[in-house]
């Protein structure tokens, strides 16, 4: 009888989750009248808006993983190996953009940062792309940092360092050849998160006129029918192929792979 | 002046003062072991050599050179860790050429010297392994490796058995003395472990609350101890209290029986002197060439296989014996009335110095 519940309680999920994609998905199909088709998918992919916001959005999103691992790896092995009372202040910050909206973030920075301000980021496109980045950095950290952090505690980082300063090494060959290689999965999945809120991140990037995905999406489905629905479809595929590939690089990760 | 120096090391965590004042010279090629409870200093000693540390106080130099304020990837000692510490996303082969390849050794010499590394420690062929697929004893062994490849002047060796089970730290122990024998490296092994330090040091220190209390051989540490603590520590030892009656010839009362001792005492007449036996030097019933005899009660009775530990009330205090099993020969019961004698010499008479003691 329990078994029956658990499975009724399973089968509500499953379809509580699955049946608004169901119909989102079979909306997109019907672009052509009285048939399925990808005509939807044909018409986003072949938006020269699309190709062009969502390049801008993935180099934006490689960019801001890139800044993120240096700003946070280093950040968290330090702050686990020399200063291990100041992680709860560290945590908290990290939190913060959880709970202060991105439209204050962003007001903030152009008030901090505008064409009257001592550093003018706003004035030039590569300006405002670096203040972007900075904002998508900003939003990504509660999960960039937790996630190494968490990496951090599966190793013994004192140890593996003292191991490694031992045997002649700096703080740079430390971090790169031994610290990140071990958390490269806990880097990886906080990449992809990363990668899955810059792709979808509509605030910043429309109040700083960026011609990122995020407004392209916005402005799409504010104009037409069925090539929003594409459009979703489209971003869930991309956000479950980062989940995937985290699944993947996990699990593939030689050095740990039968120690799972 | 001593290959590895140190003078007047002090250290302190907060108010708490771990090292104080701690001076060894050790000469090339030499096997010390830094012995000592928890919290005696002997790691933080130790840390301070591999520059884990900076001490407060005092100086420490490797062949001559002060290297108190070098950083400890600028001092060429390789370190083995009691958790192995190695890299878990590297191979055997390159943990061991993580050294070589740090310090910018050619490629071939430096897989040369990796095979030579795992020829040394008997693992030839696991180099293209994974620590997580290795045994504890493996692992330490290549932990060992790691720390040679790259030629350091000193060995520092932290507690790297402790994590082993009993049967491969004793092969490993010994396989350890003969590496370093071997390649007359200079170490420094700490342990807590009395047997391991008697068993492969050179010379052993005794520390206790941040202090050497005894530097020696094993034989003169367990033999000649020179302190209460060093007493207690090392190997099992019945202390007795008794009061100097002739200085010159070494008359002593235990309770109601007086003993000769045969030498000369420090103490005066009249004063408290402390004597010391270990288990095997006092024997059930009367041995030949002990002239102490005493009368005895059997207390305790412990079978321990090829050694029976008998503790026994004699002279007015409890002493332990010690006596090799015999099929032929079973223990006495307990509360049975018996004798034991010893021989003079064997009566260790504990100095002066009594710092730490308990």
């Amino acid at each position: 009888m329990t078994k029956l519940w658990s499975w009724g309680a399973l089968l509500f999920g499953v379809l509580f989750f699955l049946m608004p994609l169901y119909g989102m998905t079979e909306f997109s199909l019907k672009m052509r009248r009285g048939e399925y088709s990808l005509d939807a998918y044909t018409a986003v992919i072949n938006n020269p808006q699309f190709q062009a916001t969502f390049s801008y959005s993935v180099i934006m999103a490689l960019v801001t993983i890139a800044f993120g691992v240096l700003l946070v790896v280093p950040t968290a092995f330090w702050v686990r190996l020399k200063m291990p009372w100041l992680r709860p202040w560290v945590e908290f910050i990290t939190l913060l953009p959880l709970v202060i909206p991105s439209i204050v973030v962003v007001f903030g920075y152009i008030r901090l940062y505008n064409t009257s301000s001592w550093l003018p980021l706003t004035g030039t496109a590569l300006g405002t792309n670096i203040l972007l980045m900075f904002g998508y950095t900003v939003l990504a950290l509660p999960y960039m940092y937790r996630a190494v952090d968490t990496g951090l505690r599966t190793i013994d980082v004192a140890t593996l360092t003292e191991a490694a300063q031992s045997l002649g090494a700096g703080w740079v060959t430390i971090i790169a050849r031994v610290i990140l290689p071990n958390v490269l999965g806990a880097v990886l999945s906080g990449a992809f998160l990363t990668f899955a809120i810059v792709i979808g991140e509509f605030t910043m990037a429309a109040l700083l006129d960026r011609p990122a995905f995020g407004p392209f999406m916005q402005l799409l489905g504010a104009n037409r029918a069925y090539e929003p629905a594409a459009l979703a479809v489209i971003a869930f595929g991309i956000t479950w192929a980062c989940m995937g590939l985290i699944q993947l690089v996990t699990r593939f990760s030689k050095h740990n792979r039968l120690a799972r | 002046m001593a290959f590895l120096d140190i003078s007047h090391l002090e250290k302190a965590f907060g108010t708490m003062r771990v090292v104080k004042d701690f001076n060894l010279g050790i000469e090339k090629g030499e096997f010390i072991s830094l012995l000592g409870p928890s919290g005696c200093g002997k790691t933080t000693v130790l840390r301070m050599v591999a520059g884990f540390e900076r001490p407060d106080m005092g100086a420490i130099t490797i062949d001559g050179k002060d290297i108190t304020g070098l950083k400890s990837n600028q001092r060429n000692v390789g370190m083995v860790f009691q958790s192995y510490a190695l890299f878990p996303n590297l191979t055997v082969a390159e943990n061991v050429g993580f050294g070589l390849k740090v310090a910018g050794v050619a490629r071939d010499e430096a897989a040369e010297r990796v095979r030579e590394m795992l020829a040394l420690i008997g693992l030839p062929d696991l180099g293209a392994r994974y620590p997580f697929q290795l045994s504890g004893g493996q692992q330490q062994r290549v932990a060992l490796a790691r720390a040679l490849a790259p030629r350091p002047q000193v060995l520092l060796l932290d507690e790297p058995l402790s994590a082993l089970d009993a049967k491969i730290r004793v092969s490993l122990r010994t396989e350890i003395r003969e590496i370093q024998q071997r390649l007359g490296i200079t170490t420094i092994f700490v342990t807590h472990d009395q047997e391991e330090a008697l068993s492969i040091s050179d010379r052993i220190v005794v520390m206790n609350g941040g202090i050497a209390e005894q530097v020696g051989a094993p034989f003169d540490i367990y033999n000649r101890p020179e302190t209460r603590f060093v007493a207690n520590f090392v190997g099992t030892l019945s202390m007795l209290d008794g009061t100097v009656m002739q200085p010159d010839t070494g008359q002593v009362r235990l309770g109601d029986t007086g003993i000769t001792l045969g030498r000369p005492l420090t103490q005066k007449s009249g004063s408290t002197v402390t004597l010391a036996l270990r288990p095997e030097t006092v024997h059930l019933g009367r041995a030949p060439g002990c002239e102490i005899i005493l009368p005895a009660r059997i207390l305790e009775v412990h079978f321990l296989g090829s050694v029976i530990r008998i503790r026994v009330e004699a002279a007015g205090t409890q002493l332990s014996l010690d006596t090799f099993n015999r099929a032929d020969m079973p223990p006495p019961p307990v509360g049975a009335a018996t004798e034991i004698s010893l021989a003079p010499g064997d009566i260790i008479v504990l100095g002066d110095r009594l710092p730490g003691g308990d």
